[in-house]
């Protein structure tokens, strides 16, 4: 790249001397800007294809109602309003369903982590007797729809008196997170060098505190994405819960079952508080994700 | 008294046959610099982890200070060591990095700050003690590697390929530097290196090591002047030791090497082996190009190499290739003939059979 950009420079300084015959610095100077132009469009239509949806929920949930019926549907925020907003959450359901879910998403996240992390540790670094076996079982739990899971999950947890409780969606989700957590992590930690716990070691540090101090910080940025991950997976999940529980519902399952048959502001108004909070976290986690300290990474 | 005996060590990686070390016995001195040297895949590494507790030798034995230490985990041996990666903790600045060692065993923060500032001086680091790894040059990181393995003045100092990520130039410097340093600290130290001329240069004594096992251990002048087999000869030195395949014959005078239809005066001592095959091993600088006496042979001069201070002849003599060691001034070309005396004091005889060096009594 040093060099193409090196050899452009006389072509830069002097862009409107005209020259004799074919300019072959600066064609390829278009045909590079040409290019960067055309990724800068990509990107856009990515961001727009995402950003849109969000964007009109949003702007449903946070107008008047009478703005919504108008003809043409004004495309800016001209009517706003919270009321919409505020007979959503008043809601019978909306609020504990908002806890709920963020207690099923954050107990599934600390309990993903707890047998995820370890787990994808030992597959990164140890060789044992069916460890290919293992990581292809563990995705089989993704092989099956979480319909087909959720009634005979149904059955159990009833017999066991798990039913309609948030530690049965909880069990649930972990359950359906796992597998990319261990896959995550496992592939971060094979990234940290051997080398380096090995040095820790050398230099006096326990097992653990070679883990604690070397690898554990190096493996945030995987770590925090298995996190991130697994939020998302566990709010955004509908089926299980709505199955499984009756009264203590999650968000989601709570909208699904009393929305069905609401008018359009209030689903709208759903929609805009299931997007929330997901977006926040993902925010939240941003920095973890673009790492810390590696330029390699960014 | 950080002395390191290794006592018939073994150690086979699982899934493979051939042991990594077959067996292998040295003791190092207290203060002593002894190098491991050898092709990849000869076990210097494997004994090194060994000796770092890196690795379990499946059995034999290894005392540092004459405590055995065979058993004991990496972090009980007080030894630390330079990794061929650098393997420097990315996510802490270098001055965390040199402090690793004093940190983990609750070092006063004083005390600690003292000594990575001491370190940090002799290697030059002073300027870069807040930088992370990422914002170092790779000669930086070497250097950071080994501040934090001098820095906890531990008994035995172990380095695997320090050099071999540096460039030929920094590698040359530091090089002069590493031994200054280790020479300062007068730590016990062992040095793995596949290097021959890092191995001549930096170490009191060598190890030259193959498949598995100590072929020859010695100082640098004695293991580079009478290799013990062929291989140690055809390792060390560049250009390696050259090997003639000639015939003892008497005659009136004493022992002669025949060398196809030519004669060289042979060492008096093959007076025993008469009739028998040897492989004459003679370095590049052993063969005189300007001989006086009668006993020289004629060879064809195939290539001329000059390498600034000296020429580098490839010649064939009796349908092989040796390589001559000629002064710069040194006249010829191509495709001549020129007169070669080897002396009978300066070449070593090896059995072609089994590669060891013919005993000289």
């Amino acid at each position: 790249m040093t060099a193409a950009a090196r050899s452009d420079e006389p072509a830069a300084g002097a862009p409107a001397a005209p020259r004799p015959g074919p300019a072959p610095g600066r064609n390829r100077r278009r045909r590079a800007r040409r290019r960067a132009v055309r990724l800068q469009l990509a990107c856009l239509a990515v961001t727009v294809y995402m950003a849109l949806p969000i964007y009109l929920i949003a702007l449903a949930a946070l107008s008047t109602r009478d703005s919504l019926n108008q003809f043409p549907l004004p495309l800016l925020p001209t009517h706003f309003s919270t009321e919409t907003m505020r007979s959503f959450l008043s809601l019978v359901g909306v609020v504990p369903g908002f806890t709920n879910s963020l207690q099923v998403g954050l107990t599934t996240l600390a309990l993903s982590l707890l047998i995820g992390v370890p787990a994808g540790y030992g597959v990164a670094r140890y060789v044992f007797r069916g460890r290919d076996a293992y990581q292809l079982f563990m995705l089989l739990t993704r092989a099956l729809p979480i319909v087909v899971l959720s009634v005979p999950l149904a059955e159990l947890f009833l017999n066991v008196g798990l039913y309609d409780t948030l530690y049965g969606v909880t069990l649930l989700h972990t359950a359906l997170a796992l597998p990319t957590t261990v896959l995550i992590t496992s592939a971060i930690f094979v990234a940290v060098p051997r080398d380096h716990e090995e040095a820790a070691t050398v230099f006096g540090a326990t097992p653990l505190q070679a883990f604690g101090r070397v690898v554990l910080p190096q493996a945030l940025p995987g770590i925090a994405a298995a996190a991130l991950f697994t939020f998302v997976t566990s709010w955004n999940e509908v089926l299980g819960a709505a199955i499984l529980t009756l009264n203590r519902r999650t968000l989601p399952a709570q909208v699904l079952a009393t929305l069905g048959d609401s008018p359009l502001p209030y689903r709208f108004a759903g929609g805009l508080a299931l997007v929330l909070p997901a977006l926040l976290f993902v925010a939240l986690m941003r920095k973890y994700l673009l790492s810390m300290w590696s330029s390699t990474l960014r | 008294m950080a002395d390191i005996v290794m006592r018939n060590l073994v150690k086979t990686y699982p899934g493979t046959r051939a042991p990594a070390t077959d067996d292998v016995s040295i003791e190092v001195a207290d203060g002593e610099f002894l190098v491991l040297v050898g092709p990849s895949g000869c076990g210097k590494t494997t004994l090194l982890r060994m000796i770092a507790g890196l690795e379990t030798p499946d059995s034999g034995e290894i005392r540092i200070r004459g405590r055995d230490v065979t058993d004991l985990p990496a972090r009980q041996r007080n030894v630390s060591m330079v990794f061929q990666s650098y393997a420097i903790f990315p996510h802490l600045r270098v001055r965390q990095n040199i402090a690793f060692g004093l940190t983990v065993h609750k070092v006063p923060k004083a005390d600690i700050d003292q000594r990575v500032a001491q370190a940090a001086d002799l290697l030059n680091l002073t300027d870069y003690l807040d930088r992370y790894p990422a914002q170092l040059s790779g000669g930086q990181r070497q250097r950071v590697a080994v501040a934090r393995a001098i820095v906890v003045n531990a008994d035995v100092l172990l380095m695997d390929e320090p050099l071999s990520n540096l460039d030929a130039l920094l590698r040359l410097q530091f090089r002069t530097e590493l031994k200054k340093i280790v020479q300062e600290l007068g730590a016990t130290t062992v040095y793995v290196t596949h290097d021959q001329a890092e191995a001549l240069s930096l170490g009191d004594r060598v190890a030259v090591m193959r498949a598995g096992r100590v072929v020859q251990l010695g100082p640098p002048i004695e293991v580079y002047d009478k290799p013990a087999e062929q291989f140690v000869g055809g390792f060390l030195g560049s250009p390696p030791m050259n090997f003639l395949p000639a015939v003892v014959r008497m005659d009136g005078e004493g022992a002669q090497l025949a060398v196809g239809e030519q004669r060289l005066t042979a060492p008096d001592f093959l007076a025993g082996y008469a009739d028998q095959p040897v492989l004459i091993g003679v370095r590049a600088e052993n063969i005189d190009v300007t001989p006086e006496a009668a006993g020289a042979v004629t060879a064809k001069v195939v290539v001329l190499e000059p390498t600034g201070a000296a020429v580098l002849i490839t010649v064939q003599l009796d349908g092989h290739e040796l390589k001559v060691q000629a002064p710069a001034s040194f006249q010829t070309e191509p495709g001549k003939d020129i007169r070669l005396g080897f002396h009978p004091d300066r070449m070593r005889l090896y059995d072609p059979q089994s590669a060891l060096a013919l005993a000289t009594a």
